[in-house]
């Protein structure tokens, strides 16, 4: 049985475990709102990008000399997995997670006799496949989203992609990340960025209104698809900062509670040594008073 | 609503402007052109350049944008751009910093990749000193 002074001792230290934790919970919290609040005013833009390409890739469909970044260079051997992660941890399952969709891919492709090269987002990811496919990572960032994510750094890893694309460094390029569903739910997502999967124009309304292009509609595809790429990582980088802050406010929350949890159950044992000593003490002093 | 046409104005990051205008000016990739209401439908590239809104006759609000897309029809015009500074904003200090800072940047830059967006760093920084002049 521990003695009173180490119950003291261990109650003091989860109690400012406890402090720690919860202040955690409130920093993801408002960190939180602030990056769901991004990723909001993001959207109108992605949203007209989408229209537009929709329009341009409607006009485009079916032409032979279609651009490479729509249809694909027609080969599927050399795979891309760019995986974003966060840099910090802290987070509950949150990078595990989508480390390990990261590695089911990459060792899916590795069996069906792929080439794989992996872009790391993020320093914990970066860790984890350095870990196992060491010789596969061909580029890192670890230095991304310090305060709030930036447009610049998507667009620098858009660029990146684009130009090993146009290299023929890989045929088929796809993204992981974690989609945010909502502050306690957040789903990992595998979306394939090159080729990329054109979104269908709707069929009402004014699809079928008939542009003038300026140069010509294939110049402007050619600038479009790398700035939609750019906005595609930018959203899933920010969709990443949500439920990163989403995921590690529940796991403050929960941590929290357990703290509590904990220093209820060692005061109640803290309490009842003391009342065993208090009992055995005086029982010393009776029988001691009974045997004068 | 035929005087009138509906401008929105983007950026990656947020929705800028929204709003009915008499008249924009977009820097297109192929020559400065205007949109009234009734445009015929276009979608163009544009070049680094003003963008300016129209209002009561005259120029009630103007942006420098470095680069993105326009598209137009006849009751709105869309602008997607990849950066925008309103002139005010635009002071030969600020862009004399955003060029030597593109510059350094390109000194610093160890690979190609670097390189090459920097020195599209430095053409944006460059037309902003143009402009700011």
């Amino acid at each position: 049985m521990p003695s009173l002074k180490e119950f003291r001792v261990r109650i003091a230290s989860v109690q400012s475990t406890k402090k720690i934790t919860s202040a955690m919970k409130m920093v993801a919290a408002s960190k939180l709102r602030r990056s769901q609040d991004a990723a909001e005013a993001a959207r109108p833009y992605a949203e007209r990008m989408e229209r537009m390409l929709g329009n341009l890739a409607g006009a485009a469909a079916g032409r032979v000399g279609a651009l490479p970044m729509l249809a694909g260079t027609g080969k599927d051997d050399v795979h891309l997995v760019v995986l974003m992660t966060a840099n910090r941890g802290l987070a509950g399952g949150f990078n595990s997670n989508i480390i390990r969709s990261g590695r089911t891919l990459v060792r899916e492709l590795l069996e069906r006799g792929k080439t794989v090269k992996i872009l790391a987002v993020g320093r914990k990811g970066r860790d984890a496949m350095r870990r196992d496919f060491r010789e596969l990572i061909i580029g890192e960032y670890t230095e991304f989203g310090r305060k709030t994510v930036q447009f610049a750094e998507a667009n620098e890893v858009a660029s990146k992609v684009t130009a090993m694309f146009a290299a023929g460094e890989f045929d088929v390029a796809t993204m992981i990340y974690a989609r945010f569903k909502s502050a306690v739910s957040q789903i990992v997502t595998r979306q394939q960025i090159i080729p990329f999967p054109v979104p269908q124009a709707s069929p009402t309304g004014d699809a079928q209104v008939v542009y003038d292009y300026e140069p010509s509609d294939n110049e402007i595809l050619g600038a479009l698809l790398p700035r939609n790429l750019a906005i595609q990582v930018f959203r899933a980088m920010l969709e990443n900062a949500a439920s990163f802050f989403g995921s590690q406010m529940a796991a403050m929350d929960s941590a929290t509670r357990n703290a509590g949890e904990m220093i209820n159950k060692l005061t109640l044992r803290y309490n009842r040594q003391r009342q065993a000593m208090i009992t055995k003490e005086l029982i010393e002093i009776i029988s001691g008073a009974e045997a004068v | 609503m035929a005087d009138t046409l509906k401008l929105e104005l983007v950026s990656p990051e947020r929705l800028l402007l929204s709003e009915q205008v008499e008249m924009v000016i977009v820097p297109g990739a192929e020559g400065v052109f205007g949109v009234l209401p009734l445009h015929a439908p276009t979608i163009s590239t544009l070049k680094p350049g003003f963008v300016q809104v129209y209002k009561g006759g005259a120029v009630a609000e103007s942006f420098f944008v470095t680069g993105g897309f326009a598209e137009v029809t006849a009751t709105t015009c869309t602008v997607l751009v990849d950066e925008a500074i309103p002139q005010g904003n635009l002071t030969r200090e600020y862009a004399a910093q955003r060029l030597a800072a593109a510059k350094s940047r390109l000194d610093q830059a160890a690979n190609d990749d670097d390189r090459r967006l920097a020195q599209v760093a430095i053409d944006n920084a460059e037309a902003m000193v143009q402009a700011a002049a």
